[in-house]
Formats: C-alpha cells, sequence, structure tokens
C-alpha cells in the first residue's frame, strides 16, 4: 500500500463509526457527517467549528435557518418577526401524503414554524432584516407563509429604513398550496421592487439549493446576488432539464461558479468570508450611500 | 380528405361509437333489416345521451386536454380578431427574438395598448418555431421591454397566457431564465397602467406568471393556471406521471378554483366541449370582457392603480396564526 493511502486509511478510520455492528452506510445524524463531494466522514463538532465546511475539501455543508443566522447576525442582535405564522390547508390537499401531515412533520423534525426563518438584526453593525430558509422544512418550498413573510420582510425593512439580506434554498413554489403559492413569487418580487424603489439595499446568497419559484423571484432580485461555493442554482432542476432535452447537462451545469461565468452572479463567496463580504457590502450600499 | 380530428383522451368512448354508427349508416338501404335498423336508432339514442352528459360537468383532468387541444384559439388569433395597426415588436436588445412570445402595439375597440402574449403554432412546422410556446429567457426579456414602454407611454398591457411553461433547456437555464422572470414579475408589479390578462388555454407555471398578473385576470372556463403541471405533479407525488388526472384534481387550478380563491375576476363560459367547436364566438366574448375591463381601469390614477396592484397581491395566501390574517 503506498504511504498516501494508508494515511487515507488511516484518516477514514479516524472518522468511521465507531459501532462496528452498524450498516456502513447508516451514519448517525448529528453525530457524524459523510462529505458528500470528497466522502470523509466527518465529526459534527468538527463542523461545527468550520461553521459546516468539510475540513478536507472545503465542501459546504447545508446549514440550518438557526445555524446560518448564528454565522451572520451580530451576536445577540438577532430578533426573530412572525414565528407565529403558520400553514392551513386552503386546498385540502390530500393526494399521497396529506399536506397538514407534512406541515405538522417538517414542524416537529426542524422545530421551526415554517421554511424561512425572518428577523431584525445587525450585521457589522449594519441594521438588516435577515431571512434564512431552511431546506429541511419540505425543501424549503414557497407557501402562503413564506411569500407572507418574505413580503413582511421587506416591508418591515422599508419602515425602517433597514437592508434587506435574504439566504435563500429552495426546490420552488409549494404545489400543495396550488396557485396560492405561485402568486407568492408575484408577492415577493413586488415586496423587493419598493425596496429597491426606496433605494434600500437588498442582498442575496444563494445557497445550495435553489430552485424555481423562489429563484424566479426574490431570491434574483437582489442588488448584488453572492452564491456559496458549489450552490446548485437554477429555475428547472437539471433532471427535468435532462429529460426536457435529451442532452447531457454540461459540466458544472448551475452551479454558483458557472452562474459567474455566464454572468448571473456577482461572486462565489465560501462561507468563512460571508459575513465579511456582506458587512463590506452594506458599508458601500446603506441608504443610498447617502451617509 | 378532411383534416383528422384530434381526440381529447375522454372523448374516446363517444368518439368510437360514433365511428361505429357511422359505420352502420353507411349499410346499403336495401341491405338494412328491421333489427339493424332499430340497432342504429338505440346507437343513435346513445350517442346523444353520452355526448350531452360527456361535457357537461367537465372534470380538472378534461379541461387541461381541451385547453391543450391544438384547434384551440391562440394569441395570435386573438390578436388578429381583436386589434387594430398592430405592429410587432422584436428582440431583447440583448440576445435574440424569441418566437414564443409574442409583444407588439394594438388597438383594441379603440384603445391603444401594448399587447404580450404566449405563442403556440398552428401545426408541427409553426411549434418548432414558436418552441410550443415555450419560452426562453429573451422572450421575458422581450415582454419587459415592451412592458416598461408601457409604462412609459402610459398604454395599457393586455396578456394573453398560453403556454405549459417556461422552457426547461441548457441554454435557457445559462442565460438565465429564472432571473429573465423575476425581472419580469418585478417591472409588472409597479407598471403604472392598467394590466389585464386573459387566460386562453395553459397556464403553466412561472412561465405563465411572468406575463401572468395584474389588475384584471380573466379565464376563459376551460384554461387552467397552475403552479406546477399535473405531470410533474404526478411524478413528485407518485413517481408516475400517468397519475396526472389526480393531480390535476389536487391542484385547485381550473378557472373556477381560480374564481374560488378570488385570483379571477370573470370566467367566461366556452361552447360545450370547448373553444374550438366555435373560436369566434369565444374571441368575440375575449374581446368584450378586455374593453369592459379596460374601461373600467381607464379612469383609475396610476398611483392608485399600483397601490391597489400591490394590495391586491398582499392579500394572497393563507395564513394562520396571531399576527397574520386568515387570508383566502
Ligand atoms: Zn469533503
Amino acid at each position: 500500500m503506498p504511504i498516501s493511502e494508508w494515511f487515507k486509511a488511516r484518516e477514514d478510520r479516524r472518522y468511521t463509526s465507531l459501532d462496528p455492528s452498524a450498516p456502513k452506510t447508516d451514519v448517525p445524524d448529528g453525530v457524524w457527517e459523510k462529505c458528500p463531494s470528497c466522502k470523509h466522514i466527518v465529526y459534527a463538532g468538527d463542523l461545527e467549528h468550520t461553521d459546516g465546511v468539510c475540513p478536507h475539501c472545503g465542501h459546504h455543508f447545508e446549514l440550518t435557518a438557526p445555524e446560518r443566522v448564528g454565522t451572520l447576525a451580530d451576536e445577540d442582535s438577532f430578533a426573530e418577526m412572525d414565528a407565529d405564522l403558520i400553514s392551513g390547508d386552503p386546498l385540502s390537499f390530500t393526494a399521497a401524503k396529506p399536506y397538514t401531515v407534512s406541515v405538522a412533520t417538517a414542524r416537529e423534525s426542524s422545530g421551526l414554524s415554517e421554511a424561512i426563518v425572518t428577523g431584525r438584526a445587525t450585521l457589522g453593525g449594519h441594521p438588516v432584516v435577515l431571512g434564512v430558509m431552511d431546506f429541511r422544512f419540505i425543501g424549503a418550498s414557497m407557501g402562503s407563509v413564506v411569500g407572507e413573510k418574505v413580503a413582511r420582510a421587506f416591508e418591515v425593512a422599508l419602515a425602517e429604513r433597514r437592508a434587506v439580506i435574504m439566504v435563500t434554498a429552495s426546490g420552488g413554489a409549494r404545489m400543495q398550496e396550488g396557485m396560492l403559492s405561485l402568486m407568492q413569487m408575484a408577492k415577493t418580487a413586488a415586496a423587493a421592487e419598493r425596496l429597491a424603489s426606496a433605494a434600500l439595499p437588498y442582498i442575496v446568497v444563494l445557497a445550495n439549493n435553489t430552485y424555481g419559484g423562489v429563484t424566479a423571484s426574490f431570491a434574483t432580485l437582489g442588488d448584488v446576488v453572492l452564491a456559496e461555493p458549489g450552490a446548485m442554482v437554477g429555475f428547472a432542476g437539471p433532471r427535468l432539464v435532462e429529460q426536457a432535452t435529451k442532452l447531457s447537462l454540461p459540466k458544472g451545469f448551475q452551479t454558483a461558479e458557472s452562474l459567474v461565468e455566464h454572468g448571473m452572479v456577482d461572486a462565489v463567496v465560501p462561507r468563512a468570508e460571508l459575513r465579511e463580504t456582506l458587512t463590506a457590502l452594506l458599508g458601500y450600499l446603506t441608504l443610498g450611500g447617502a451617509s | 380528405m378532411s383534416k383528422r380530428r384530434f381526440v381529447m383522451e375522454f372523448e374516446r368512448p363517444l368518439v368510437e361509437l360514433e365511428e361505429k354508427l357511422l359505420e352502420l349508416r353507411r349499410i346499403d338501404a336495401a341491405a338494412l333489416t328491421p333489427e339493424l335498423a332499430m340497432e342504429i336508432d338505440t346507437l343513435a339514442a346513445e350517442v346523444d345521451r353520452l355526448h350531452a352528459s360527456l361535457y357537461r360537468d367537465l372534470g380538472p383532468w378534461e379541461k387541461v386536454q381541451i385547453a391543450r387541444h391544438p384547434d384551440r384559439p391562440k394569441t395570435q388569433d386573438y390578436v388578429d380578431a381583436l386589434f387594430e395597426d398592430v405592429i410587432e415588436l422584436h428582440g431583447d436588445r440583448a440576445f435574440g427574438d424569441d418566437e414564443a412570445m409574442f409583444a407588439g402595439l394594438g388597438t383594441i375597440a379603440g384603445r391603444k395598448a401594448v399587447v404580450l402574449g404566449h405563442r403556440k403554432g398552428k401545426d408541427i412546422k409553426e411549434n418548432i418555431r414558436r418552441n410550443f410556446g415555450q419560452v426562453h429567457p429573451e422572450g421575458f426579456r422581450k415582454a419587459r421591454r415592451a412592458m416598461a414602454l408601457a409604462g412609459r407611454f402610459g398604454l395599457p398591457v393586455v396578456s394573453f397566457l398560453d403556454t405549459a411553461g417556461a422552457f426547461p433547456g441548457i441554454e435557457a437555464e445559462e442565460r438565465g431564465q429564472a432571473w429573465a422572470i423575476a425581472e419580469c414579475l418585478a417591472t409588472l408589479s409597479d407598471l403604472p397602467v392598467p394590466v389585464v390578462v386573459v387566460g386562453i388555454g395553459e397556464g403553466g407555471s412561472g412561465g405563465a406568471l411572468a406575463i401572468g398578473f395584474g389588475d384584471r385576470l380573466i379565464m376563459l372556463e376551460n384554461a387552467y393556471y397552475s403552479v406546477i403541471s399535473p405531470e410533474m405533479c404526478a411524478v413528485i407525488l407518485h413517481k408516475d406521471a400517468a397519475k396526472a388526472a389526480e393531480a390535476a384534481g389536487c391542484l385547485s387550478l381550473t378557472a373556477a378554483d381560480l374564481a374560488r380563491l378570488d385570483l379571477a375576476d370573470e370566467v367566461l363560459p366556452e361552447p360545450v366541449g370547448g373553444a374550438h367547436r366555435d373560436p369566434a364566438q369565444v374571441i368575440e366574448a375575449v374581446g368584450v370582457a378586455v374593453g369592459g375591463a379596460l374601461d373600467a381601469l381607464a379612469t383609475t390614477p396610476a398611483d392608485r392603480l399600483v397601490a391597489e396592484r400591490y394590495a391586491r397581491l398582499r392579500r394572497i395566501g393563507h395564513v394562520v396564526g396571531e399576527s397574520g390574517t386568515t387570508g383566502t
């Protein structure tokens, strides 16, 4: 065995599950994570120190909304808004799995009331309204409540002359609320447009994955649009594009890096530099440069 | 020989009976026995009965099929019949011209307007040119350019929806499909002129919404407007596109559903069987409805128009919770 492989094998041993009876693929939740990029098994405690970035390859794991808020908001500055807004079941959607069950399960497993957390905060001392989506909650899809919380976030920012920062991740519009979900695209875009008209800054951070109705509404209307390394972002998902076109997808299709190449995103910013970058941007853009 | 009639899936039992009847009626009078004559009468009565019941109380999936009927009147038919002095505008000034999107100037019932619409073709050749009405980013950017033009020169916007959805292609994605749609939404949201939208066929998701909201939404009875196609919804729910009928029933996508959800302002009835049975009548009804909506909005000051459009959007949604207002 070449020495490099031996080192690699030792590394693997170090991070492999301690329970030999556990199935090989079963990585216990919350204790060990298998990096989808380099396949190393990473201790969750280590990920906490790196804000969810793989210490071996730099892969950016998805963050929960509370974790994300922790990495961005100034300490103790975050005050959540509209946490009491929850989804009803306007269409009595029962196909396959009843919508009420999906929502209840998502609430219980995530500890969140909906797929986005919004609140007032300061970021590098700048007053902002921060919105963070959480993919664990029904794929962070946008239904009435997500749309309402996003619209209110923009309205609070407008009233209090704050900047808006949105960290997005979403599978798209939430189909279980049908047309009410689709119309949230127009609602959130309209709210973003009002903020833009008031010359207040709006910065987006596209995180893995952001698709469909969220990408095609408020998530791409930022004055500045950033993305996390490796984040997959698009309108139609890659499998759908492949099926519809019967073509094989180009390398790097819909990755944050290729979006910069195609002129759709301003910059790919590693998580470790995100707070600093946002602070610097807010320094340039806050109050239309009036201060 | 006349063009073969397009048969929708749910019409098949009726068409089979009709064909059988036609066959029997071709029998020589000389060969016609009394028994056979009676059978023909019974069959004819059955055809009448089925015809009457089949098109009554159509389900969502049947309506989706009617909305997709190849002979259904299209954006071009409405533009040709309802607008005078039409000048088509081409191109997004950045990449190219998308033939799946119509943008132009026209005069309807004496009112000058900007006209937008998804564009399906009449036949395969035209459909290939028009990408079956599935718009690329340059199409949305052309529409947005026309919207801005309407805003600057005080022209109302009349928009016709008929698309299965924005095109899910590699280049469409690379050129910023999502960005182009979002920009349309933002532009429409505070356009200082009346915006009247007509659902004439398919209202497929974000690609329809990009030119698909405003101050009035008029829906043809069998047009649909949906967050996702029934087929794709079925794949997500059951990993089976064949269960589209069930999915269509769950999505509240019909014109009647939209009226119930307070999203559509007006539903225009269609002839029995669908708009393709009598296009002229349907086009005329749309003309009257659009004219009425433009008249009603013409005197509203621009700032109130924009404020009311925002309020209209803000009301949409069903939210439970103490600080929430329980809406539709
Ligand atoms: Zn890794």
